[in-house]
């Protein structure tokens, strides 16, 4: 079933399986044991606890995991939005060579949006209501570049044609009550790639879009990422998301990366057990089960994490070694690391299941 | 099993053009782009009241602006033989208890009564939108700071207040401005910051700070003008009142002196001949009365065609 989901994706993707090589490839995000908490009354809350992410030049790289469990948090630390109490307490973000952790408030302003943009969940209230869309995203330009209006106005009708809005001048003066949610999460799309970002990060970008518009909205993604230098970090909770468009793809869980592999391999080789709960967690239209799987219990709250293996209270597969201490990232092979016990063994080498 | 494939997303499902696909398009007769002050005239054809509104209190602006070429008396002259004249031919709305044209006088009132209640309110609103603002989006110290001494100001009574204040620098129209002014901002800040609390939750604000937008411009670019609904119906609010307390200072004596005058003061100086000679307080209750539903009515309609929430 997860194997029809990938199989489902176009030819040429299937190079991509020998996913290894690509991570040999320049990177252009390379976040290194990134730490985020939250210093709150209650205690100090470990949102993003060492989190060590690559992102190869031009690929797409999904991370997934359910609410809370860091992946905005992880994609807010990258711009330094991080809202108070929270604050990055240590590891390294470097963005294509460049170290963004301690960087000025007004250096990195000039990262935001010009080297790094976001796409946010909801294109209904993520544009200004006041303005017509043409002018958001000329600030977007005027703010990083040094060009007159009539060329900002310019480049902006391009980025709309580009990203497939039709009418493209006319609706540089349309307000964003006047265009549906798909098209305003193009428009959102438009203001994010407009000052060719290295780094296009998306945080569920077609959540609140229905399934037609967001093959729509993926397409497009996937297509402006081969077209241009961009690399895509795109935040998810959907496996058919991951499944449409990543290249590599990361699984959160408390903070932590539980497990990351290209995405044939995760698909077709699922090792951590969290992984295979949020797989078997998604509707299978063939089975006449009358339940849908779930994961037991709920993700632990972060103040109280539970000794060893955070994961451990729910696994099924949970030894007595699981709640004593904290696995590693165990390496697979196949460019497959998996925190879990349940693979020490096969560290080093080519395990298959 | 065999059909299992067909609920899945991918590709195969799809049309194969997805590449450039064609972007839905609903609201497509919406797209007669306008600008503010076309809405604003759209809504002054549509909404008929707004536009009357709108016509009087221009046409009073007016007349008050040109009041020496509509009248042929001096507003200060006194007359003995004039005295309570009745309305009639030569006096359209009679002579005070000194004799003096009461329309002259209207008409002169209407100049200080007009600007008692377009410029304190004005600098108290610009005081109280920029503290609001400040207050709203920095919170913490600032926050508290700004707050508190809204609280202190809005904990006296604002007339008591005003009076102090105009008491202190010796009456005259200069110290009513000032008067008002110290003590009116203090609404505005607390609904600017209430509005400026929830608009800084907004995403676009997130989404203006992730494009690197500085954080000035946020506040005065992307939240103030969130905040324009709110401004016009306080405005229409706050006009008004200053209007009222103009003419409740003047009673007292430390508004506008004599023989110099005002709406209020002409009232209040005409009461004790309510019964006898009614049309000398009336004439300048209506007055004030037509000014402040006029704005009460234009407010309404400028901020029901202005405000993006309440779009249809």
């Amino acid at each position: 079933m997860m194997t029809n989901l990938a199989a489902g994706r176009a030819a040429d993707r299937i190079m991509d399986m020998a996913a290894d090589t690509a991570a040999e490839a320049q990177e252009m995000l390379a976040i290194t044991d990134l730490k985020t908490h939250f210093f709150t009354q209650k205690g100090v809350v470990p949102a993003v606890d060492g989190v060590s992410i690559r992102i190869p030049e031009k690929q797409v790289m999904g991370i997934v995991g359910e609410s809370g469990c860091g992946k905005s948090v992880t994609a807010m630390s990258i711009l330094q939005l991080v809202s108070r109490p929270g604050r990055i307490v240590g590891g390294s973000i470097m963005l294509d060579g460049e170290e963004l952790v301690g960087k000025s408030v007004k250096e990195m302003r000039n990262i935001r949006g010009n080297k790094v943009s976001v796409i946010f969940q909801e294109p209904m209230t993520s544009l200004n209501p006041v303005y017509t869309v043409g002018r958001q995203v000329s600030e977007a330009i005027t703010v990083h570049r040094q060009v007159g209006k009539q060329e900002a106005r310019q480049q902006v009708v391009e980025m709309f044609k580009a990203v497939g809005i039709p009418e493209a001048e006319r609706r540089f003066n349309s307000f964003p009550h006047q265009l549906s949610g798909g098209l305003r999460q193009r428009v959102m799309i438009a203001m994010a790639m407009v000052c060719q970002p290295k780094l296009m990060i998306a945080d569920e970008p077609t959540t609140a879009l229905d399934v037609t518009i967001e093959a729509q909205i993926l397409h497009l993604m996937r297509r402006l990422e081969e077209k241009s230098n961009t690399s895509i970090m795109l935040i998810t909770h959907n496996m058919g998301v991951v499944a449409e468009i990543c290249d590599f793809v990361y699984v959160m869980y408390a903070g932590k990366v539980m497990e990351q592999a290209p995405v044939f391999e995760l698909f077709d080789h699922t090792k951590h057990p969290y992984t295979k709960g949020l797989l078997n967690s998604i509707p299978k239209p063939t089975e006449e089960k009358q339940r849908l799987y779930n994961i037991k219990g709920m993700v632990p709250n972060l103040l109280r994490l539970p000794k060893g293996c955070r994961f451990s209270p729910r696994c099924e597969y949970a030894m007595p070694e699981c709640r004593e201490r904290e696995p590693e990232l165990y390496d697979c092979g196949k460019n497959h690391k998996v925190r879990c016990f349940l693979y020490q063994k096969d560290q080093g080498g080519g395990a298959d299941e | 099993m065999q059909n299992s494939d067909i609920l899945i997303l991918n590709d195969q499902n799809l049309p194969p053009d997805l590449g450039l696909p064609p972007a839905e398009d609903i609201d497509a007769e919406l797209l007669d782009n306008e600008t503010m002050g076309d809405r604003i005239k759209t809504m002054l054809r549509k909404n008929k009241l707004a536009a009357a509104s709108f016509v009087v209190i221009v046409l009073m602006c007016l007349a008050a602006a040109f009041a020496p070429f509509l009248t042929p008396y001096e507003p200060n002259k006194t007359s003995l033989k004039d005295r309570l004249a009745p309305p009639s031919r030569e006096h359209i709305l009679g002579c005070d208890e000194l004799g003096r044209d009461h329309f002259t006088r209207l008409l002169y009132g209407t100049r200080v009564s007009v600007m008692i209640g377009l410029f304190p309110t004005s600098v108290a609103m610009i005081i109280g939108t920029v503290l609001g603002l400040f207050a709203g989006f920095y919170g913490g110290k600032i926050d508290f700071v700004i707050m508190r001494l809204a609280d202190v100001v809005l904990a006296f009574p604002s007339l008591l207040l005003a009076m102090v204040v105009s008491y202190t620098l010796k009456g005259g129209i200069i110290s009513i401005f000032l008067a008002l002014a110290a003590v009116k901002w203090a609404r505005t800040a607390r609904v600017i910051r209430a509005q400026t609390l929830s608009m800084k939750e907004k995403e676009f604000v997130e989404a203006a700070r992730s494009l690197g937008v500085k954080k000035s411009t946020i506040m005065f670019r992307h939240i103030l003008p969130n905040c324009l609904p709110n401004l016009i119906v306080l405005l229409t609010l706050n006009i008004p009142e200053s209007i009222l307390d103009e003419a409740s200072l003047s009673f007292l004596g430390i508004g506008a002196q004599p023989p110099s005058t005002s709406w209020g003061l002409m009232v209040f100086r005409c009461k004790p001949f309510l019964f006898e000679y009614p049309w000398l307080a009336i004439a300048p209750g209506v007055a004030i009365l037509v000014f402040v539903l006029a704005f009460n009515f234009l407010g309404d309609g400028v901020r029901d065609a202005l405000d993006p929430y309440l779009k249809d």
